[in-house]
């Protein structure tokens, strides 16, 4: 027992500490792939290829003046920042990354944790999630955040119902809310979720979902930096920014990393059987592809308005998701 | 196994004391000067016009209640399609595959009666 804890808190903190460097990373590729999207250099005076500008960005926040507004609603909007951050934290350690593997003589799972309702787990921290922006926006006291916050709040919910209606097309298939079961299923090159009839277009509902849910253009509205000043953080400086900062990195993250288990077979790919070790590569390589769309559809796409959003994901994705779950079922009875 | 959860509880408090840090960090390092205007609500530089704490839209309202409504019928369909696949392919319950599968498909022509009733109502309009 003593061990089994050791390992976990030796797991979690690795995680944590691969996360950070991975926020402060994604970062730096959302500055390169924009810039390059726009025919720019983008960072490149701090390190080799401006490989060590987050870290400057990072030590440079930290000395800046946290500003409370006189209005503010103290307590609220110090706590708020942290409140989106945990949440995002906590959510990947039931996400798999790899098998199991020998290391140092130990025979290690490449996952924190194992739970029979990892899904069910992640969407409830996601949820959390819209607590931080919501009460941000609201504790700030200005018109601008507190507009950010409400259609954050309304977006996120009419989006997550999508969300998760086009999960349970993914469940039809797999039959387990267990993550690394979910991955295990789809061993083999043919055998990934994506490859699966109904389940291509279920991908996209759940990726467009999940755009909007970690609050990306084309549905950035609640930050809408051209008509609302960044919405529900333009109040915030120094590291409280860089909490929600870190908190939507974060997130975009996880929803790279849910898509990969879910439809891209998680830690699988060739030769994966032999060399365990090659799990977390594949892992990395298909998160990093996905987090690689979500940026270009960024600098692609244009802003929607407020009434289409709703309308997107009230008239249309949802019907979507509800007929997809019925097709699914009829499949799966009908051929299996 | 309950013990599986323990990790929860262990990013919970490392997470938050990441946060603490975070927090405690930037105002001893940072020098705080405020003047009243840095400490005024942002409003392109001008002065603030009268309070944020408005009358808000009620469509805001209906669509979390709409939310609500969706989201526990959401919640509902996960037990059943976690079980789908094992009551459809087993022999034990042959003569169920069917009920099973329809009695679902009841619920969503429901669901769906609820959605164009919403929608009928003009909830989800939100360009009047």
């Amino acid at each position: 027992m003593a061990n089994l804890l050791l390992e976990w808190v030796i797991k979690t903190i690795v995680i944590l500490f691969i996360l950070v460097t991975a926020v402060a990373y994604v970062t730096l590729m959302e500055r390169k792939v924009m810039s390059w999207i726009q025919m720019r250099v983008g960072p490149n005076r701090v390190g080799p290829w401006g490989l060590l500008q987050p870290l400057a960005d990072g030590l440079k926040m930290i000395f800046k003046e946290d500003i409370v507004p006189t209005q503010a609603s103290r307590w609220l909007y110090i706590l708020a920042p942290a409140l989106s951050l945990i949440p995002a934290l906590m959510t990947f350690i039931v996400i798999p990354y790899g098998s199991e593997v020998n290391l140092f003589g130990y025979r290690v799972e490449l996952h924190v944790t194992r739970m029979n309702v990892g899904l069910l787990y992640i969407l409830a921290l996601t949820s959390v999630g819209v607590y931080g922006i919501v009460l941000a926006g609201w504790s700030s006291n200005n018109k601008y955040s507190l507009m950010g916050g409400l259609r954050s709040s309304a977006q996120m919910i009419s989006y997550e119902l999508a969300l998760g209606l086009s999960i349970v097309s993914v469940l039809l298939y797999t039959g387990s809310l267990d993550l690394v079961e979910i991955v295990e299923k789809q061993s083999g090159i043919t055998g990934w979720n994506i490859f699966r009839f109904p389940l291509m277009i279920v991908f996209v509902i759940f990726y467009i979902a999940s755009l909007a849910e970690t609050n990306r253009t084309p549905f950035d509205l609640p930050e809408a930096d051209s008509e609302l000043v960044a919405g529900y953080h333009t109040e915030y400086s120094s590291m409280s920014f860089v909490m929600f900062q870190m908190a939507e990195y974060l997130n975009l993250i996880t929803a790279a990393s849910i898509s990969t288990t879910l439809f891209f077979g998680g830690w699988n790919g060739p030769f994966v059987e032999r060399l365990p070790l090659l799990g977390p590569v594949y892992f990395t390589i298909k998160v990093l592809v996905l987090i690689f769309i979500a940026m270009w559809i960024r600098y692609t796409v244009p802003r929607f308005r407020y009434d289409q959003l709703m309308r997107f994901g009230w008239k249309f994705l949802l019907p979507a998701s509800i007929v997809n779950i019925i097709i699914t079922s009829t499949v799966i009875l009908l051929l299996r | 196994m309950v013990r599986n959860y323990i990790p929860v509880l262990l990013i919970l408090i490392i997470a938050t004391g990441m946060a603490a840090v975070i927090i405690i960090l930037s105002r001893l390092a940072a020098k705080s000067r405020p003047t009243r205007e840095k400490l005024m609500p942002y409003e392109c530089g001008v002065e603030p016009v009268g309070t944020a704490r408005e009358r808000q839209s009620v469509k805001f309202y209906l669509v979390a209640m709409a939310f609500l409504l969706f989201d526990i019928e959401a919640v509902f369909l996960v037990p059943w399609a976690v079980v789908f696949r094992g009551v459809v392919q087993s022999e034990a319950y042959r003569h169920l595959k069917y009920v099973f599968y329809g009695e679902m498909m009841v619920f969503m022509v429901v669901l769906f009666v609820g959605l164009v009733y919403v929608w009928r109502k003009g909830i989800l309009e939100w360009n009047r």
